[in-house]
């Protein structure tokens, strides 16, 4: 992967004001995005993660700081620079936000249309764009009868259609269920994996920030809390957003479990085996689950598991010595 | 009164009517169509706000909505006598027709574009539309079926004026209703202009439905 910078956020800061009161949506925010890369920005709703993907094609203007594209401020640009760096930078919405009025194929066209591209190449790019997201059988159809996830796969090509080098995509998979969710996380790592084009997510799910990013930012507060290669935060996690978000922490001290417990934590590295059973076989020592939250991904294992701690001293450091030694972090739990 | 004297004066009526209430209908969109997207483009939640020249707009607007047509009709006597040549009959009529009907179309054409989703608008701006081609490339495409429902019930209202347009000298079913029916007690006159005008009326508002209808693509 490359690593020459694309987009560079630096200081931003975006307050929204009336007369009584005063918000800060983003606060002192600096964000490097590389090119090539699919980088996620994850936060709870209200973190300001929407105002701060809207303000990086203008479509929210933010009161200080500077948003560098290929090295020029977007928030300095006149008009007609603006439009057409614009249209080298695509996005897509969680509600899809398609023109009901026009075809699919027309929705597709659209960007062409206004750049001025002649009917032929238009044609024949719209006809490539269909085949990339899968829909060439709806190209007269109407964005009512189609289903969410096709819907999204419209907003995808008419994202492309101008070919830009990078992707914004605003809560794309959050309208949608589980298996379309899937299904548009594979077309963007598709996207992303053979066009080149460089992906700026943003979600409240950490599932998709772990299944397709490589780099990620925890937002809280209209801060950045945490900022790094997803594996690392994922493993390191020191920011209360970060632990809530990962699932490393419980929500609430209360379901913490009475006994003393440890608990394991599985980010991704440990191998894809029973790690419970062959504890047993391994060590002797029987131990008892009193909670897990596991996500299998790509291959990998991600989550937590809670088991009582064993009774005796030197089970329970044979349990934690036996852990550690295959890549899983154990932390000892003990209600206050 | 027989159906064969009765018959010539309906559709004498009728002709005139349509040739006060097409024109009137095609010029007012001519001015309030533009002035209607003026509102909502300057607005200050809109694509290029204005305050300003939107407040401007908005109360002559309102002033001119809130005239009645009979009286804003006598008002303009003089102004439309320097327009259209002479201040009375069915040609002259459609001058204070206009002035009556653009204002009340560029509230309707407002309307109308209103409703266009705010993150459709939002897209086309994130894939570098000019203001120019988000107008005429997505908020009047995406309004179309509101557009032609809101103009329908225009040309039925600009139809309802013209009967007043009698009081000018106007000819049409609405004067052929008035002077030739009620004033000389012939019941059966103003019967038939009346009915002919339901008619139109009906006929004006089943096809603008249809087209809607029609031109509607939100719909499975």
């Amino acid at each position: 992967m490359s690593s020459k910078v694309l987009l560079e956020i630096n200081n931003l800061s975006k307050i929204f004001a009336d007369a009584e009161n005063r918000v800060i949506a983003l606060n002192n925010i600096s964000l490097t995005v590389n090119e090539g890369e699919i980088y996620g920005i994850v936060g709870m709703s209200g973190a300001g993660k929407s105002t701060l993907i809207r303000c990086i094609n203008r479509l929210d203007t933010p009161n200080e700081g500077s948003i560098l594209y290929r090295n020029q401020n977007i928030l300095d640009m006149n008009r007609q620079t603006l439009l057409q760096t614009r249209r080298k930078i695509g996005m897509i919405f969680q509600q899809f936000n398609l023109f009901m009025q026009r075809t699919i194929a027309h929705n597709i066209r659209y960007p062409l249309e206004i750049a001025g591209v002649d009917r032929k190449t238009a044609d024949q790019r719209v006809k490539e764009l269909l085949e990339i997201v899968g829909l060439e059988d709806k190209a007269d159809a109407y964005p009512i009868q189609l289903s969410g996830g096709q819907r999204q796969r419209v907003g995808i090509a008419r994202a492309l259609a101008s070919k830009p080098d990078l992707l914004l995509c605003d809560e794309a998979t959050s309208a949608l269920d589980p298996m379309t969710t899937q299904s548009i996380l594979a077309l963007l790592q598709d996207i992303n994996r053979r066009l080149g084009i460089t992906i700026l997510l943003i979600t409240h799910e950490m599932a998709v920030i772990r299944q397709i990013c490589n780099r990620v930012a925890i937002l809280d507060g209209g801060r950045v809390v945490e900022e790094g290669e997803v594996d690392e935060v994922f493993l390191n996690t020191q920011s209360e957003a970060g632990k809530r978000l990962f699932g490393v922490l419980p929500e609430r001290a209360s379901e913490d479990p009475d006994v003393p417990s440890l608990r394991i934590v599985f980010d991704g590295t440990a191998a894809e085996e029973p790690i419970i059973s062959r504890l047993a076989v391994e060590t002797g020592v029987y131990v008892n689950i009193l909670s897990a939250n596991m996500n299998h991904l790509q291959g990998k294992t991600y989550g937590q598991m809670i088991i009582e701690q064993p009774a005796s001293l030197d089970e329970k450091h044979a349990v934690i010595s036996y852990l550690t030694q295959q890549g899983l972090t154990v932390r000892e739990v003990n209600k206050q | 009164m027989s159906w064969d004297q009765l018959w010539p004066l309906v559709l004498d009526g009728l002709w005139d009517t349509l040739y006060m209430t097409i024109p009137s209908t095609i010029l007012s969109y001519l001015i309030g169509m533009p002035l209607g997207l003026l509102l909502v483009v300057t607005a200050k939640s809109g694509i290029r706000p204005l305050p300003k020249l939107n407040a401007v707009l908005g109360v002559i607007i309102n002033f001119l909505r809130s005239i009645p047509f009979i009286i804003l009709l006598a008002m303009l006597f003089p102004v439309t006598r320097a327009v259209m040549g002479r201040a009375i009959g069915t040609q002259a009529v459609i001058f204070p027709l206009v002035i009556s009907a653009f204002p009340y179309v560029a509230r309707m054409v407002e309307g109308s574009i209103l409703e266009v989703d705010r993150g459709v608008i939002e897209a086309a701006q994130s894939l570098g539309s000019t203001d120019l081609q988000l107008i005429l490339k997505v908020l009047i495409p995406e309004a179309l079926p509101s557009l032609l429902n809101g103009a329908a019930i225009v040309t039925v209202t600009i139809l309802g004026y013209t009967a007043m347009a009698s009081a000018a000298g106007g000819g049409g079913l609405g004067a052929i209703a008035i002077t030739k029916g009620l004033n000389l007690r012939k019941l059966d006159v103003m019967y038939v202009a009346a009915i002919a005008l339901v008619i139109l009326v009906q006929i004006i508002t089943i096809s603008g439905n249809h087209i809607t209808k029609k031109m509607d693509h939100r719909k499975r």
